[in-house]
């Protein structure tokens, strides 16, 4: 004789896992990792002392920040648009001598960027990333790939060969000074 | 006059068999993909923009440090405020934390540490310096501005 197989209710399934469903939802949090990579200097104890390297002027590219996050570029008020600065930049390294006035090979150009003690985060995250973007953009244009192709690549430890091929004589030669203490907190 | 044809006056029913199925299903992904905060972050927090971002890949390098203008200001002031996990420190003391960090990973992979600056778009850049002169000190000098896409213009 069957033995009467004892029923599960599962009417309320649902309602449970709705209820987990619910939890998890809320405690769930998107992770960001996304972010401007940077590389910083060596301690400063420990670079040599005589470092008074003289750096010609049209090899480097300034950018200026003050505390107001008011902009110069090579030493005049700027106000046009992260794209032109970009634009400006590209021009730069990628001169070889040909403008007088700007830098004679990639690799001794150097783009300096110097900020205040007060500028607000905002201001040296857009610039740092219009500073960037210029050489992202070289470095994809030199393996035929578009820049958010270049930044997976950059950003993948298997693909170095690509990514060193594709930075092949335009070192990245940005300069983040100390900030000035000028108008400060 | 009337082209439409009266409801027909039958109850229609959404079939509910298969709803715990697809709540299961919604339920195992949020499972696998959630991450519990391991750290409650006690400054404002409004990343700026960006549009040249790049992901961090490996996560276990990977290393948090907070800086904004601290949530509970009637205690702790205005000034933006520096936060590892969990607690406030001065900038002088940004070695001994690398370095307690640092002691948490692979002998070989330790100078590779990534420190990765959530900071808010309010802060100043001093206090930013400060922090990165004393990462220089305690050489994690790979560091990565956390940072919000935005379109490019």
């Amino acid at each position: 004789m069957p033995r009467p197989v004892p029923e599960i209710p599962n009417a309320s399934m649902a309602d449970i896992a709705f209820l987990l469903l619910t939890f998890f939802l809320v405690t769930t949090t998107v992770a960001n990792d996304k972010g401007l990579t940077i590389l910083l200097p060596p301690p400063p104890e420990a670079l040599p002392p005589d470092m008074d390297v003289k750096i010609q002027e049209r090899n480097l590219f300034k950018i200026q920040i003050n505390s107001f996050d008011a902009l110069l570029v090579e030493g005049e008020p700027y106000t046009g648009s992260m794209r032109e600065l970009t634009d400006k930049i590209k021009a730069f390294v990628q001169n070889n001598g040909m403008d007088p006035e700007s830098s004679d090979t990639p690799e001794k150009a150097i783009v300096s960027y110097k900020t205040d003690r007060g500028t607000s985060h905002k201001k040296f995250v857009e610039v740092l990333d219009a500073a960037q973007r210029a050489y992202y953009e070289i470095y994809a244009a030199n393996i035929g790939v578009t820049v958010d192709k270049w930044r997976d690549i950059a950003s993948d430890p298997e693909r170095k060969a690509e990514y060193n091929k594709s930075r092949e004589g335009y070192p990245m030669n940005l300069s983040i000074a100390e900030p000035t203490k000028v108008g400060g907190q | 006059m009337s082209k439409f044809k009266k409801k027909a006056n039958v109850k229609q029913e959404i079939p509910t068999s298969s709803m715990p199925d697809v709540v299961f299903m919604l339920l195992f992904f949020f499972m696998v993909t959630t991450q519990m905060r391991d750290t409650s972050i006690n400054v404002k927090q409004k990343m700026p923009q960006a549009t040249q971002l790049r992901k961090l890949m490996r996560k276990s390098l990977v290393t948090y440090l907070y800086i904004g203008e601290p949530n509970k200001t009637e205690q702790f002031g205005k000034e933006p405020k520096i936060q590892v996990n969990d607690v406030f420190i001065e900038p002088k003391d940004i070695i001994q934390w690398v370095n307690t960090e640092k002691a948490k990973l692979n002998e070989f992979e330790r100078d590779q540490i990534t420190i990765s600056m959530k900071i808010d778009s309010d802060s100043k850049r001093g206090i930013i310096a400060d922090v990165e002169t004393e990462l220089r000190r305690a050489n994690a000098r790979i560091i990565n501005y956390s940072a919000n896409s935005k379109k490019e213009i």
